[in-house]
């Protein structure tokens, strides 16, 4: 009879199944990176002077910076110059088209992925844009949303429709200067998901981008720019899966969030990068800023995360709160297991009246996974009233894994309340005993101690895709009980 | 039912049980009584399946079957239940969902369907009822915020609900007031027939007032030293366990010390 421990690490060791490859002809430059490698790409995409020459400035400002070394995880040196900038899948290179004309084999792939690009089969009420390496390469229910006025398209494709809200944006919440993986980002970004929603329009459905890395050695470099306007409300959705490789491949991406007065964004994340083999060799490298600007009163911005994928994980999805009684949560549920380190938290700087913001996060470890969660709260001089409650959890499963926790707190104006709870817990022998004694499965027993630990998180995302993350974590955690 | 023929066990590196013999009938209730540090919970433990033990001698078979080459789940599948003496918290886990989990894999095991929502919900109300539960304990986490009444009474609740063949009860008693003893002695109660047994560990004659068992049996250093029927857990309430433990010596206490 295997010991509990014995099965714990079992049902850690499960395998990756979005780990397939596609075989498409591809159109990628060679790897390695200087201004001209900036110019092709702007080129290549068409787009105006104005964004060349904000690309060549982030390129610039890049050679001035050097990898930040702040963040709790290890891992050799990237080489810049080994990764490729740019590869489109060949005919894809111009945009999405039709979906009549879309490679069957892209069809095919996200089939795969459970994504199905043809509307009668999606998820009612879902529309997805499909980033397949550097380019998008569908976009669903496009029509649908434009009755409303609400923009859903590629970023390419709004540089070229819609280049006035790209010029007035881009740059607007995470500026090129920002750090040195958004100043890469800025000079190489090859595309990503555009989203706009009018004055008053409360969108119908859910609005998901599925992000999928296949090329060798390619970084992934795409940005997000989702604009709610006055008294909107949107929900956004993404999701994330690359081939099993030996190699590393970097993954930096940039999210702005704005919302006018009176606005709602809810952005989630259920993040699944290949994470790696046993030993650690391969795997993403997940390097992402994501921020939101509450610019209006009564705004809100929301963040929910399910973090189970990458070899590394830095992000800290963080908002702005500068309108007054502004809101802005951060949920998120970060498991690392194997060699996976994720280093991740939140930003809420609080800068109007009576703002509030809400940081629930919940960090599981396994096999020798390390887990930090990273937090800055920041109060302003003028931020009367402002209140923060942070509640920050930790999991170990097993007795080689590890959990940190460093929250910051700044406080400038003495009305301020503040609340942080933070707790550690093993999944206990006795836990796992209690389930056992009651007829459960020591898998099932893992994965309904782990759900239960993360309900609040995952009580945050839409519906099918709670359903999908609670799904997710119990299959990353087959094999890891002990 | 039951054969423990014996069964010597270690907790790091210390001996706890040193040859336990007991054997239990369906239909019988054996109660195991004695002083602190005497094996009590490490034979419930242990014929449960906890594995932090080490067994180094012994057998001990079930319903035919070499109970201790089984997981705990699968002796839970096959009717062994065990009521803990500090039931375990699942926090975000809701006590109804839990437990329609733990019935389905015991009905799945057995061959049975999957019991629909609707007949589990009638059927948690009706051993709700038995047990005079609170209905709110039912979707609140499993033992999460419960009192040491509640979590008590919530064993026995598990226990009515999953109908097991052999009840093992870890001090059930200890931590409920007079009426909740009567209560959850009650469902005990209730459950008793011809097809199932109890092993019922405890302190106290108290309990043993409400449910009367067949055999008592003291553990003493890790060995049932005398066997007798409900009559010695009187004799034990007035008497203690010296007299058995050190030979003849005519001390005598008003039981085992709170």
């Amino acid at each position: 009879m295997p010991t509990d421990t014995e099965r714990i690490h079992e049902i850690a060791d499960q395998e990756y199944k979005y780990g397939f490859y596609t075989d498409v002809e591809a159109d990628s430059i060679p790897p390695g990176l200087d201004e001209s490698v900036v110019r092709l790409i702007s080129a290549k995409k068409e787009e105006p002077e104005f964004l060349l020459e904000w690309r060549l400035k982030a390129y610039q400002h890049w050679l001035t910076l050097s990898e930040p070394k702040w963040p709790n995880v290890d891992y050799p040196t990237i080489d810049f110059q080994g990764i490729v900038y740019y590869s489109a899948p060949k005919g894809q290179g111009d945009g999405p088209k039709s979906l009549d004309e879309v490679d069957p084999e892209l069809l095919e792939t996200y089939k795969k992925l459970g994504i199905p690009l043809e509307e009668q089969e999606l998820l009612a009420g879902v529309a997805v844009d499909a980033v397949f390496d550097s380019v998008s390469v569908a976009t669903t229910f496009k029509d649908k949303l434009g009755e409303l006025g609400i923009i859903f398209c590629s970023f390419s494709e709004a540089v070229r429709e819609h280049s006035a809200l790209i010029q007035k944006y881009l740059g607007s919440v995470v500026p090129y200067t920002d750090n040195f993986y958004a100043a890469l980002n800025s000079a190489v970004f090859s595309d990503g998901s555009f989203c706009y929603i009018p004055e008053g329009v409360r969108c119908p459905m859910e609005l998901s981008t599925y992000f999928r890395i296949n090329a060798k050695n390619t970084g992934q470099f795409e940005r997000t720019l989702i604009i709610a306007e006055k008294g909107s409300h949107v929900s956004y959705l993404e999701g994330c899966t690359a081939p099993m490789r030996d190699e590393n491949q970097l993954h930096a991406a940039v999210v702005e969030l704005v919302t006018h007065d009176d606005a709602q964004i809810k952005y989630s994340t259920i993040q699944n990068w290949y994470p790696g083999d046993d030993e650690g060799k391969g795997g993403i490298y997940n390097f992402v800023t994501k921020r939101g600007k509450c610019l209006g009163v009564n705004s809100k911005i929301s963040w929910t995360q399910v973090e189970t994928g990458s070899a590394i994980t830095w992000k800290y999805p963080s908002v702005l709160l500068l309108g007054d009684n502004s809101i802005g949560e951060f949920y998120s549920v970060a498991l690392t297991k194997k060699r996976q380190q994720a280093d991740t938290g939140t930003k809420m700087i609080h800068v109007g009246k009576n703002t509030r913001s809400n940081v629930v996060s919940k960090g599981i470890s396994a096999g020798h996974g390390q887990n930090t969660y990273r937090g800055l709260i920041k109060i302003g001089k003028g931020a009367k009233g402002a209140r923060n409650y942070t509640q920050c959890d930790s999991m170990l499963i097993g007795d080689q894994c590890g959990a940190h926790t460093f929250p910051y707190i700044e406080v400038k104006n003495s009305t301020a309340h503040m609340e942080h709870e933070a707790s550690t817990s093993k999944i206990g022998e006795d836990q796992m005993f209690y389930c056992q004694s009651r007829g459960l499965s020591a898998e099932d027993a893992v994965s309904m101690i782990v759900s239960g630990f993360c309900k609040e998180v995952l009580k945050q995302l839409p519906m099918e895709f709670a359903v999908e993350a609670d799904r997710l974590l119990s299959v990353n955690l087959e094999g890891s009980v002990g | 039912m039951l054969e423990v023929k014996n069964l010597c066990v270690k907790a790091a590196g210390q001996e706890i049980l040193r040859g336990v013999n007991l054997s239990v009938k369906a239909g019988e209730v054996h109660s195991i009584m004695g002083p602190n540090g005497s094996g009590k919970s490490t034979l419930a433990q242990v014929l449960a399946g906890r594995d932090s033990y080490e067994i180094t001698a012994g057998e001990v078979t079930f319903q035919g079957q070499d109970l201790l080459e089984l997981a705990p789940e699968d002796r839970a599948r096959q009717g062994v239940f065990l009521a803990f003496q500090y039931p375990v918290e699942i926090p975000g886990v809701s006590n109804t969902y839990f437990l329609r989990a733990s019935l389905n894999a015991i009905r799945k095991a057995r061959g049975e369907e999957e019991i629909s929502a609707m007949d589990f919900l009638g059927l948690v109300r009706e051993k709700m009822a038995l047990l005079k539960m609170d209905e709110s304990l039912i979707s609140r986490p499993v033992n999460e915020g419960f009192s040491g009444g509640e979590k008590k009474r919530n064993e026995v609740f598990q226990m009515a609900v999953l109908e097991p063949c052999l009840a093992i009860m870890d001090e059930t008693d200890s931590g409920l007031d007079i009426d909740a003893l009567k209560i959850v002695a009650e469902g005990v109660n209730r459950l008793r027939d011809e097809n199932r047994a109890f092993i019922v560990v405890t302190h106290y004659q108290r309990l043993l007032d409400h449910i009367v068992p067949d055999y008592v049996h003291v553990l003493s250093a890790g060995r049932i030293i005398r066997t007798g029927d409900s009559g010695l857990a009187r004799e034990l309430e007035e008497r203690g366990y010296s007299w058995l433990t050190e030979g003849n010596s005519e001390v005598v206490t008003s039981g085992e010390a709170v």
